[in-house]
């Protein structure tokens, strides 16, 4: 059990290495040539205008907090899906119940134009 | 202990070979050979025989390449980015069972929480694209990551919806003991509804499409790759990335494309399980079968709006899974 996440730990510590490995073989190798204009940001092709780091009308954000939302919701569900065929019946209610509830819940916000694209 | 440690490094080793050369280096050759056959051209030819180390030799190339950060790029972060996507498609391989030999169970670990933990390196891919995106301070690149974050959230629920059926059959989240249980004739494939009555084929069909669809909309694949859509984005998040660390992100995807096709052949398709052949062929013709599905995928439909891939997503899928969710518990019950 603890050697499992030990194995984790490696492999992340590991494999940062493995994979900045290459990163320092072109460091080694590839040539350096200093150009201002090479290092100016894509744009087609033009002088860049501005930076991206503007304001942007970002829409994704209510569906941002709709899916924190269910995945909290999944995340209950697993714990209940590995006990679901020892507990029968009692826990299929539970479910049901929990399911309903949040399935109103999306039904809400799908009725309010929040799953929209505008 | 000290052995243990020793044994994970090199472990560690190994994986990220098997996924540079098999996933990565393989992956892209099948791409464009698949890519060549459905379009009735060639493909890579000239570079070994039928062009087989035409990717070893684009690497070398890579390799030679200059990495340029642009001026107005957050530099540590742009650094970074490409590094995670790659560690974390690696760390999800962990729990990936490749079949029996040499009288053990070919897997790095088996975890208890295998399944979740999957799920949750998938998850650590979106944060490293997200941050490359922002840190190239580049229109283009910043659209695809926030297009690639909205899709992955948007798609990540009916994948772990879809994961529920195998769990449930199951009762367990580690991937040796699924497949365990899949054990014996065909029809013991949680796809056809394993040991149990025949009509717990029904979930196990859909399941498997519902999650077969968002692992597709996850690993950013055509019809789903609206955060590289190169029509519109230029190359979308990757835009400002040169050389190496453009193949680590390759890298980072080909591992997770291939991930999730050797995770719906564990959960879905009965892992090593089947006559004659030796169970890690097995496990091999079948995440081969699904790579394949994939790419022909990617030659038949033609890219989904971004409205389109939202409303499929919540509309269709999410309501699909609870609805999967319920009647694989009733009829288990």
């Amino acid at each position: 059990m603890r050697l499992d996440w030990i194995y984790v730990a490696v492999f992340a510590v590991v494999g940062t290495i493995m994979a900045a490995l290459p990163l320092g073989i072109v460091w080694l190798l590839a040539p350096r040539v200093a150009l201002p204009q090479k290092r100016l940001t894509y744009e087609s092709g033009v002088v860049p205008f501005g930076q991206a780091w503007a304001q942007f009308n970002i829409r994704y954000y209510l569906f941002a907090l709709i899916f924190v939302l269910f995945e909290v919701e999944v995340i209950y569900l697993f714990p209940w899906a590995v006990v679901f065929r020892q507990l029968g019946t009692f826990a299929f209610v539970e479910a049901v119940l929990f399911i309903v509830i949040l399935g109103m819940g999306l039904l809400y916000a799908w009725r309010k134009g929040a799953l929209e694209w505008v | 202990m000290f052995v243990e440690i020793v044994k994970a490094i090199l472990e560690t080793v190994l994986l990220f070979t098997f996924l540079a050369v098999v996933t990565a280096m393989l992956g892209v050759y099948l791409e464009r050979k698949i890519s060549g056959w459905i379009q009735s051209r060639l493909g890579p030819k000239h570079v070994g025989p039928q062009g087989l180390l035409q990717t070893i030799a684009d690497t070398v190339k890579l390799l030679q390449k200059e990495h340029i950060t642009p001026l107005n790029a957050d530099a540590p972060t742009f650094n970074i980015a490409p590094v995670m996507v790659a560690v974390a498609g690696l760390l999800a391989w962990i729990i990936i069972p490749f079949g029996p030999a040499f009288g053990r169970i070919i897997m790095v670990r088996d975890i208890n929480i295998g399944l979740l933990f999957f799920l949750a390196m998938a998850s650590l891919i979106v944060i490293g694209i997200l941050l490359g995106g922002w840190a190239s301070n580049n229109k283009y690149a910043l659209l695809g990551g926030f297009r690639s974050a909205s899709q992955m959230i948007s798609y990540e629920i009916p994948l772990a919806l879809a994961l529920m059926v195998p769990i449930m059959m199951a009762g367990t989240l580690s991937t040796q003991a699924i497949v365990e249980a899949q054990r014996g004739s065909i029809w013991n494939w949680y796809i056809f509804g394993g040991p149990y009555e025949w009509w717990l084929a029904i979930p196990g069909v859909i399941g498997f499409l519902v999650f077969v669809t968002a692992a597709t909309a996850e690993t950013n694949r055509i019809p789903f790759d609206l955060p590289e859509a190169e029509s519109e984005l230029v190359a979308g998040y990757f835009s400002e990335y040169t050389g190496m660390r453009f193949a680590l992100f390759q890298l980072g995807e080909y591992a997770e494309a291939f991930g999730m096709s050797a995770l719906a052949a564990v959960l879905f398709l009965g892992g090593w399980h089947g006559p004659w052949l030796p169970g890690v062929a097995w496990f091999f013709i079948k995440m081969f079968a699904l790579v394949f599905f994939l790419m022909w995928v990617r030659w038949t439909y033609p890219r989904l709006r971004l409205d389109q891939l939202l409303n499929l997503s919540w509309k269709g899928l999410v309501p699909l899974g609870f609805l999967l969710v319920l009647v694989t518990g009733w009829m288990l019950v």
